[in-house]
């Protein structure tokens, strides 16, 4: 388990805007009547993006009166779930994932970029409070080690060089190119394709 | 070596396009009606006779499980869900069949909803995986258009309704129950089985659990006949099998081969050979990291399916290949995957929460040779009462690697760590309360 706390300083309010409430609604329609709690994970993630990606407990005071549950109940889940920010993490979030098989193809290496370039340590905001970097668990992308995710995307197949590259992208507020930063394309064998021949010809 | 036309997921590497029109130019689609109008005993039976496994780790064969399903729908509906929560680490094939082939996954949904006679289906996609996840949404949004979904969808008489619910970042909701705990909105703790969810499981109703890549192979079972299928690979461990082979190799890769495929081949072949060559190997994690590691040795001769690496005492998981060159220390990686488990705990059963950071914390001192040396014996006693202590198998995936690590480099970790505090050697130190129970020929 991992200890999960709540930011300090706390908005008092939070309503989500129009949009959010439209994607809100749509969402509690996939579940049947009367089960609208199973919305929660996705209206977490509708409050997180509308609250510059972090959700604030007022938020979740919010989001349990809109399902007609009980607050401790969004919180559990809240804290639970560790892809819910529960303080401040800036526009850009960098997980570097540090499991084994990204460990013994060099996650440390990334892991150092990311001190040298945001802060020095995980969870701080970088200077201009813009950024913040964490090491996380497994992200699903062993074959395109070592790897790390801004925001929603993927960053695959990197070093050490390029991901200092990546990060002065994000630090001047641009979006670098997602995928796989040794050309490679999506999960086959770098220049050297063994199966789905005829395919890789046609 | 199979073939490629005997490949199902002919757009692995994405070289054709993954929207509807490409979809069907490889098939998709094409018959669906024809397979459903053969019923719902052609359809289960097809798949026995397939021999499918589940490909989500534990291996239960899948048309055994659908026949769980009650053949009649009472009062409440029956649901179908998909696990598509990959988080073992060493592991990344379904996330290609999400972004590559989600016309497969989507008509699978349909067949399986139809044999089991569900009418709305959940694909549990884990939370990191938000981009794959969108351009499945697109592919179940073009589905709908072409009438493939929704009412009668595909024309087979059939409504089918498929909704995609993300996670948000737990393992824990790859275990089957605790995915359907995740669903209803709460925190993903593991259930007490029985009841089944197959009986009990999605809001108390019937519910079928199956993963992405099971469900994805099926319409191609049923197209080119279960017999096919058993064809491949061996008894009881037939067909084929996409691999994630990652670690030190010179071309980590994802490659669909036949069942029981030489662990040498599939390294060498297809993945480039180890860094530093075939004799620079120190062990291989076969299945995704819950499986214990399997030293070179072994890896010589080894065969990929669930049945050899049973014999092995390691198992075949979720195919996850993760390559160890002898630059690597050893006691170091396993520390990492003990940190994972620590990390990813859910804290409901009291062995598996704290055995799982004791172990982590013991592993860590003995990866730096800080460690006393009678806390090699207690670490394997500690994954010894972790084991089959708890309500799901996340205590078996935490300490299985651990107890391969133990089996295969205990001199390794003996010679490191010779530190002996006040403690005469062998002398009995009682550490867990219940020592007495232990088994003293075990």
């Amino acid at each position: 388990m991992s200890i999960r706390r709540p930011a300090k300083d706390q908005p008092e309010k939070f309503e989500f805007n129009e949009s959010s409430l439209d994607e809100a609604k749509n969402i509690i329609n996939k579940y049947p009547k009367g089960k609208q709690q199973s919305a929660v994970m996705a209206l977490l993630y509708i409050a997180q993006k509308q609250n510059n990606n972090w959700i604030p407990l007022a938020a979740m005071k919010y989001i349990a009166k809109f399902l007609d549950m009980p607050y401790i109940k969004v919180y559990e889940v809240a804290t639970f779930y560790s892809m819910y920010n529960l303080s401040p993490v800036g526009k850009y979030f960098v997980q570097v994932c540090t499991t084994t098989p990204c460990m013994i193809r060099g996650a440390n290496k990334i892991v150092e970029a990311c001190k040298e370039k945001i802060s020095e340590n995980e969870h701080y905001l970088s200077r201009d409070k813009n950024c913040s970097w964490m090491e996380v668990e497994c992200l699903g992308a062993c074959v395109n080690a070592p790897m790390m995710q801004i925001n929603d995307d993927y960053y695959e197949d990197l070093d050490k060089e390029k991901t200092l590259q990546i990060l002065d992208k994000i630090l001047k507020d641009e979006k670098p190119k997602p995928g796989s930063y040794r050309g490679r394309i999506n999960n086959e064998p770098e220049n050297k394709r063994t199966t789905l021949m005829d395919l890789k010809n046609a | 070596m199979l073939k490629d036309k005997d490949r199902i997921f002919q757009n692995l590497y994405n070289d054709l396009g993954s929207d509807i029109v490409s979809s069907k130019k490889r098939g998709d689609w094409v018959n669906t009606k024809e397979l459903t109008d053969k019923g719902r005993d052609w359809i289960i039976n097809e798949i026995k006779d397939s021999q499918l496994r589940g490909r989500g780790g534990a291996g239960f064969p899948t048309g055994l499980k659908w026949s769980f399903a009650p053949k009649e729908v009472g009062s409440r509906p029956h649901y179908l869900v998909i696990n598509g929560d990959e988080s073992e680490p060493g592991t990344c094939k379904d996330r290609d069949i999400l972004r590559f082939e989600p016309h497969k996954l989507i008509e699978g949904c349909l067949i399986a909803s139809y044999a089991i006679q569900a009418h709305v289906c959940y694909i549990y996609i884990r939370g990191e995986y938000f981009v794959d996840g969108q351009k499945l949404q697109a592919a179940i949004d073009e589905a709908y258009e072409k009438k493939l979904l929704g009412k009668n969808a595909a024309g087979t008489g059939w409504d089918l309704d498929i909704y995609i619910h993300y996670g948000a970042g737990a393992y824990i909701c790859g275990e089957e129950t605790a995915l359907l705990e995740s669903i209803e909105g709460k925190k993903g703790q593991p259930r007490l089985k029985p009841p089944f969810p197959a009986l009990i499981g999605l809001y108390g109703c019937p519910t079928i659990i199956n993963n992405v890549e099971t469900i994805a192979v099926v319409p191609t079972i049923l197209r080119r006949g279960g017999k096919w299928f058993a064809s491949l690979g061996r008894d009881k461990n037939t067909g084929t099998k996409i691999f994630c082979i990652s670690g030190n190799v010179n071309n980590p890769c994802n490659v669909e081969e036949e069942m029981n495929i030489p662990l040498k081949e599939l390294i060498e072949k297809h993945a480039g050979g180890v860094v530093g060559g075939w004799d620079n190997l120190q062990a291989v994690i076969p299945g995704g990291s819950s499986m214990p590691l399997i030293p070179k040795e072994k890896c010589e001769t080894l065969t990929m399916d669930f049945d050899s690496l049973v014999a092995e005492k390691s198992g075949l998981g979720t195919a996850g290949v993760v390559v160890i060159n002898k630059d690597q220390d050893i006691i170091k990686c396993m520390a990492r995957i003990a940190r994972f488990y620590k990390h990813e705990s859910c804290g409901q059963c009291t062995p598996c929460r704290e055995g799982s950071g004791w172990m982590w914390r013991m592993l860590e001192r003995m990866a730096k040779g800080e460690a006393s040396k009678d806390e090699v014996d207690m670490l394997g006693d500690v994954t010894k009462q972790i084991e089959g202590h708890t309500i799901c198998a996340f205590g078996e995936g935490s300490s299985w690697p651990v107890q391969g690590l133990l089996r295969h480099f205990k001199d390794e970790i003996k010679k490191r760590n010779g530190f002996d505090p006040i403690v005469k050697e062998n002398k009995n130190i009682p550490y867990l309360v219940d020592q007495h129970l232990l088994d003293k020929n075990a």
